[in-house]
């Protein structure tokens, strides 16, 4: 009832006409109809758009299986699905897989973590003290630019081989570029941000906790996401280098012992896990920019 | 007057330096605002004003000279100055309550009582419901109300306006210029309005400062007749005289155009 008075009141503005109750419920009719019609669009949209992706993923499973079984290609080299299926479900099934997995999350989550929290509190001291940026500009903007896999056999002669310098080369991976990407959004924060908590009288703690890092938070959650794939790339190579255990070490073994169902199928595993510490770093984002967004 | 001002400014001048060079901003400023007056600045783009606020407050010292509250020299932002600026710089990940309440957290008055403070004053400013909303959901005029809600919670004695209707169409800036005309009349409260805009001094103010540039000085003084004085700025606007006194200030700033002066820098 309030929904229609007020919208009596709006036409009765637009066109300054005196109402005639038919034509009004009308005019309500012929609106939700508006609405009902581009809901259904939308729906449609979203429904072709699922109906599209599982198409192009089982043509894409379908030719591979059709191509490995016939001998299109090589099924030696390039497997195929059924193949890799049935190679996963066998190392489920008597837990073999499961150590590898296990060890590639922990170096992964360790060094993801690791390269964050070192990023984020790099970040914080280059902004808070202004003479530390100046200083380091030069070098992190080399170190950015320098491939930190390459840091891989310092590590591993300084670390040990294992689980420590694998975590250390996926940390390197990750550390130098957070700390730029937070830092630059650190310094983009609107003037007018800081100036409102300066006239309180904030001391440089309090303009950075209610300022600083609140403000930076969409761009921290960016800089997760962008992490994960790179800490991906730092786990895997390490484990290339020197693992004894691992999905990296699956791969590489794998390739030398020329049995590629197992390279590949591992593939699946890291695509899988990868897709589940993505879809975490997503709810963290929703938890924390809850309400707001930028205007 | 025997009353000590509340606001004084002393010999004032102010140097802006950075790697071009040095700029004079403003020279030898000498100012008395009265416990309870209005005053507003106006004058020519880069006349100093915005600088003038920025050291009433404290936000940097003055090269030379003084700025004196209550008998006393500003050496840094206090509570007892609350400052508007010309946009509301809400933050846009706080609710309109804890947006209203960032000043009090600040200063380690945020309570129970104080927050009760901030809802009565939301409500007084009429946003009585908004308190759980988030700023993106409010108009522009809206998020201005907030603002003032912002400065007034932390009940300081002088209020500085930075052009803070600058932003708003029209209509809302009338309705804004007497919502916080009446609610700084009631409070008691001193301001000093920083504007471009003459129609809006004459308006609000009991005294019209015209500023000078290059360098920034005080060029003039209009106070403004007893009767524009008490009523509201939109009561005001629809007066005979208050067209006078606009034309007067109007006559003053192209005054002030005219003369160069010498650059510094």
């Amino acid at each position: 009832m309030d929904k229609r008075d007020s919208m009596r009141s709006n036409g009765d503005g637009d066109s300054g006409s005196v109402q005639i109750a038919g034509v009004k419920e009308d005019r309500l009719s012929w609106m939700g109809a508006l609405h009902a019609s581009y809901r259904s669009r939308m729906h449609k949209m979203s429904a072709a758009v699922a109906v599209t992706q599982i198409a192009l993923l089982v043509l894409f499973v379908g030719l591979w299986e059709a191509a490995g079984r016939n001998k299109w290609i090589d099924p030696l080299l390039f497997s195929y699905p059924s193949k890799m299926a049935d190679q996963l479900w066998r190392t489920m099934t008597d837990g073999s897989i499961w150590p590898h997995v296990g060890m590639t999350v922990g170096e992964t989550v360790a060094g993801f973590a690791l390269g964050m929290l070192l990023g984020t509190s790099m970040a914080a001291a280059l902004w808070w003290f202004p003479f530390l940026s100046r200083v380091f500009d030069p070098y992190l903007v080399v170190l950015n630019s320098m491939p930190k896999v390459a840091l891989g056999p310092i590590f591993i002669v300084a670390l040990g081989p294992g689980f420590i310098s694998i975590v250390a080369v996926t940390m390197s991976v990750t550390v130098i570029i957070t700390t730029l990407n937070i830092y630059n959004r650190f310094r983009e924060i609107d003037a007018g941000f800081i100036k409102v908590v300066r006239l309180f009288g904030a001391s440089r703690g309090q303009l950075f906790r209610l300022v600083i890092l609140p403000a930076s938070f969409p761009v921290i959650i960016s800089t997760l996401k962008v992490n994960v794939g790179l800490a991906w790339v730092g786990v895997i190579v390490g484990e290339f280098l020197v693992a004894k255990l691992g999905l990296g070490y699956l791969i590489i073994y794998g390739f030398q012992v020329f049995n590629f169902t197992l390279v590949l199928s591992s593939l699946v595993v890291i695509a899988a896990v990868a897709t589940v510490m993505y879809q975490l770093v997503a709810m963290l984002e929703r938890k924390l920019t809850a309400g707001w967004r930028e205007r | 007057m025997a009353i000590a001002p509340v606001l004084e400014l002393q010999q004032l001048s102010h140097v802006y330096v950075n790697a071009k060079g040095a700029s004079l901003a403003l020279e030898q400023l000498d100012l008395r605002v009265e416990r309870g007056e209005f005053v507003s600045l106006v004058g020519p783009s880069g006349c100093g004003k915005t600088t003038v606020l920025s050291l009433m407050a404290g936000l940097f010292p003055p090269t030379v000279g003084n700025v004196l509250l209550d008998g006393e020299a500003v050496a840094g932002p206090s509570s007892k100055v609350g400052y508007m600026l010309q946009q509301d710089f809400l933050f846009p990940w706080r609710t309109i309550r804890d947006n209203a309440a960032v000043g009090l957290e600040i200063s380690g008055r945020k309570t129970p009582r104080t927050m009760e403070i901030v809802d009565e004053l939301l409500a007084e400013l009429g946003l009585p419901d908004s308190g759980q909303r988030y700023p993106h959901e409010l108009s522009g005029g809206m998020r201005q109300r907030v603002a003032l809600a912002r400065t007034l919670a932390t009940e300081p004695e002088v209020l500085l306006l930075d052009e803070p209707f600058s932003a708003l169409d029209l209509h809302i800036k009338l309705q804004l210029e007497d919502l916080v005309h009446e609610t700084l009349t009631r409070r008691g409260k001193t301001a000093v309005l920083v504007t471009h805009d003459l129609a809006e001094a004459a308006a609000m103010s009991d005294r019209v400062i015209v500023l000078g540039r290059n360098p920034g000085r005080i060029k003039c003084e209009v106070v403004i007749d007893e009767e524009l004085r008490a009523l509201s700025p939109m009561a005001a606007r629809k007066l005979p005289s208050f067209q006078a006194t606009f034309e007067r200030l109007w006559a003053e700033l192209d005054a002030v155009d005219d003369e160069g002066g010498s650059y510094n820098g």
